[in-house]
């Protein structure tokens, strides 16, 4: 007990609909690295906000250094010497590293600052475990890893006891995350603790000595890193029942509908692929392995470095949404608030925004004609509206999402690429977004999907292209697929 | 839904409830306010900033700001004096000309900021800067006097009781609203305001468009120009001064919203109407010019205000209409 730095004990918390965590309990000894794994969606996140201070834990006690908490805040967390690291930094660009160490600090007492013993100060932080910044140096002028070890160094100089790092390596090189995975190992010779959260599971036997597994919000394993292969590791992240449905559907492929060769740009290394009508192909990989970046390239939303793209066998120049929309391509971004539907504009004006042009005689919007195709959009995808001049901001996630396929499907779409479509949707509104896929690959479209459950690539699709990194790494067929091989290919390995 | 449907017209029509308070409370203030004449007096001197004010409607909906106008103006009446007394030039051909040049200056205001990815404030703030300069370059520094009568017509003239102005001011209004709600033009301008990145995943090239909202913006500060030509009946390089401060303050009282995708040709139009009013009224109340500009400014402040008040409301209505689910939350671990 004693050795134990932070225990968490039967923390449950909830949010409407789903239970982040599940009376999920571990511990954190002094001086340890523990790597906390799990898919996408396995409550890592939920964790670290408990153990942060970011949010309250409906039931549950942490206690930090033998004391008991029913919750943390930021200030208390802060005062307790636990510190995180995001991947998005939260350093000062245009102020000198010494400045960001100890930001927030006062090192000397009087009202002028003491420079010389500032950088003092943060030269003898940095060389207390070897890193070889300049005190001096502007931090917008380091590349990230310097960035991220400045953070460290800034927890460091705030006595950090835990330090919790959040996918540190996922922007750095071979040769900087082992600068990183040395000081790792300095810091733990301090008796710092730190939790460790990667995808890669190369990383943690070299760093981690234990690691925890979660899954759907609970705490699956906790063990010696050495005593659990990757395949135990990968066994233990998927391990779950599929427990939703999947309607199934008549599958009748017809012609190729888009073909990809050699695209690339937006940290996406050249990818070919091609979907023929009626198919519904999944896109997999886990966040930040360029799944959407290839799905914007593809639209044209953003500018491509290489490659040619195949519409019903010819090849077509797209370099920006509207020459996607005239190729017959529909685009269903990740992010529906922020580029999928305008919630300040009513259904109707969200229906037919690509095609105005078309629906407009002499540039005058034919009014007729524009009722007619919102009213059979609102019925075929069924959207629940007392109107169709209903803003889209007033609509539930799932009704949002119909509007903007509805948009896709008024302007005569062939190829349809679904970015996350049931995010932020309720369970019931989830079938009916599966149906109407499905109901479209039946009428013939051409289909990408993408998605971060699991689940709902496995259900939905018919073939899996999985990437890792920005690199393609294997084609799936219905047939071979299981979460074992998906996770697998994702996590970047090729074999276990 | 009686009640529910009068606070909506409320709510909707706050500038024309707001116009009749104010005329009522000027009319006690001084009886001349309530006559016909003073009407048509009001009407032709919001004729100038309702065109104009139309013109940064087009930007404000389409998510920019132009307070490049004033400057085009001053320009426009500088170069149009110019060419008749200096230049030899007529001058129908010098306001046609002069029209061509304030569009360039609008497109080029447009294409500085949305290709530029600058902050439309500071980006037109700059542009009405160097355009200033220009007027005064233009002039010698000096006003411009001696014009042709007939050319004041635009600025003074009448048709029956109906100054010019005022029927330009109408027509170029009616003209707007049509291409605002009648065409898929006028809805790009809405769509790329509301939501740009929405709009341009949905095919509109949104760059384009604001660009063209600027220039729009330009043609109209042009036109705008020439009435204030006619009616300061000179070349002024100063012609255009605080003019985009009043267009400001009008279209933002006229409900155009800051945040852009919002607005309403009429209700634009009653807010350049009200504007004058102000200044009309509250100089037959013998307030001084100091005074006024205190109250223009805090009536700029209390429009803007609420304007963001509503928008905020909105957004938070839109936030609670979607429920939180843990799938967003978890999805980023």
């Amino acid at each position: 007990m004693a050795d134990n730095i932070l225990t968490l004990k039967n923390i449950t918390k909830r949010y409407p609909g789903v239970v982040a965590l599940n009376d999920v309990s571990i511990e954190v000894r002094r001086g340890e690295v523990l790597a906390l794994i799990g898919e996408n969606g396995a409550g890592k996140s939920t964790m670290i906000k408990t153990i942060t201070g970011a949010i309250r834990p409906d039931e549950g006690t942490i206690s930090f250094e033998g004391k008991d908490y029913s919750a943390l805040d930021p200030a208390l967390t802060r005062d307790l010497g636990i510190a995180a690291i995001y991947q998005e930094f939260t350093l000062a660009p245009t102020l000198t590293v010494a400045e960001n160490i100890f930001m927030g600090q006062r090192i000397n007492s009087g009202p002028v600052r003491d420079t010389r013993l500032l950088f003092e100060k943060a030269q003898q932080v940095l060389d207390r475990f070897g890193v070889d910044i300049n005190p001096r140096s502007l931090v917008r002028d380091l590349t990230v890893a310097y960035k991220q070890l400045v953070e460290i160094a800034k927890a460091i100089a705030k006595n950090a006891k835990l330090i919790i790092m959040d996918e540190p390596t996922a922007p750095l090189t071979d040769d900087e995350v082992d600068i990183l995975m040395k000081i790792v190992h300095e810091l733990k010779a301090e008796g710092i603790s730190i939790i460790f959260i990667s995808h890669r599971l190369d990383e943690l036997y070299r760093v981690a000595d234990r690691v925890t597994v979660m899954r759907d919000g609970e705490v699956i394993i906790t063990k010696e890193v050495n005593e659990l292969s990757k395949a135990d590791l990968i066994y233990y992240m998927v391990g779950r029942e599929l427990k939703e449905s999947f309607p199934s559907r008549h599958i009748a492929y017809g012609d190729v509908a888009l073909e990809v060769k050699d695209l690339t740009g937006s940290g996406v290394a050249p990818v070919s692929f091609s979907v023929r009508r009626g198919e519904i192909v999944g896109l997999a990989g886990l966040v930040g392995a360029g799944r959407t970046e290839l799905a914007r390239l593809i639209f044209g939303a953003d500018p491509k470095d290489g490659g040619e793209i195949f519409v019903d066998g010819k090849k077509v120049e797209i370099r920006s949404p509207r020459d996607a929309v005239d190729h017959g391509i529909g685009y269903v971004s990740e992010d529906r608030k922020q580029s999928g539907v305008l919630l300040r504009m009513p259904i109707s004006k969200n229906i037919t925004l690509p095609i105005l042009k078309r629906i407009s005689h002499l540039g005058v919007v034919d009014t007729k004609k524009e009722a007619e195709v919102v009213t059979k959009q609102i019925d075929d995808m069924r959207i629940r509206t007392p109107s169709a001049e209903q803003l889209a901001g007033n609509l539930s996630g799932g009704n949002q999402q119909k509007v903007v396929l509805g948009k896709w499907l008024a302007s005569d779409s062939k190829i349809l690429i679904l970015d996350e479509p049931t995010r932020g949707i309720d369970v019931g509104a989830k079938q009916e977004i599966y149906k109407l896929i499905n109901q479209l690959a039946e009428e013939g479209m051409a289909i990408i999907v993408i998605s971060s459950e699991m689940e709902e690539v496995l259900g939905l699709t018919d073939r899996m292209l999985i990437l890792y990194e920005g690199h393609f790494m294997a084609e799936l067929k219905k047939e071979d697929y299981s979460q074992e091989r998906v996770l697998q290919y994702a996590s970047g390995e090729q074999s276990v | 839904m009686k009640k529910s449907s009068v606070m909506h017209f409320v709510k909707e029509y706050t500038v024309v409830i707001v116009m009749i308070l104010l005329g009522a409370v000027f009319t006690i203030g001084n009886p001349a306010f309530l006559t016909g004449n003073n009407f048509i007096t009001i009407l032709r001197q919001s004729s100038m900033t309702g065109v104009a004010g139309v013109g940064v409607m087009f930007v404000m909906i389409a998510g920019g700001i132009n307070l490049a106008v004033g400057s085009v103006i001053s320009i426009v009446t500088v170069l149009v004096a110019m060419c008749c007394v200096n230049w030899g030039i007529h001058w129908a051909i010098g306001m046609v000309l002069s029209v061509i040049a304030a569009t360039v200056c609008g497109w080029f205001t447009g294409f500085a900021i949305v290709k530029g990815k600058i902050a439309p404030m500071i980006g037109s703030l700059a542009v009405k800067t160097i355009l200033g300069g220009v007027a005064y370059i233009i002039c010698g520094g000096l006003p411009v006097y001696g014009i042709p009568q007939e050319s004041k017509y635009l600025g003074q003239g009448t048709i029956g009781f109906l100054p010019v102005p005022v029927i330009i001011f109408v027509i170029i209004g009616a003209i707007a609203a049509f291409v605002l709600n009648k065409t898929y033009l006028g809805r790009y301008f809405y769509a790329a305001g509301s939501n740009d990145e929405a709009a341009r995943l949905s095919g509109i090239n949104t760059t384009r468009i604001r660009i063209l909202a600027y220039t729009i913006s330009g043609l109209l500060a042009g036109i705008a120009g020439i009435m204030m030509y006619g009616r300061v009946g000179s070349g002024q390089p100063i012609a255009g001064n605080e003019v985009e401060m009043n267009v400001l303050t009008a279209v933002v009282i006229g409900g155009v919203s800051m945040a852009g995708g919002e607005g309403k040709v009429f209700k634009a139009c009653c807010g350049c109407v009200l504007i004058s009013m102000l200044t009309n009224g509250l100089t037959l109340m013998n307030i001084s010019e100091y005074t006024q500009m205190v109250i223009r400014g805090a009536i700029f402040l209390g429009a803007v205000l609420l304007d963001s008040y509503q928008h905020r409301a909105k957004q938070q209505k839109v936030v609670h209409a979607e429920p939180k689910s843990g799938q967003t939350e978890g999805a980023k671990a």
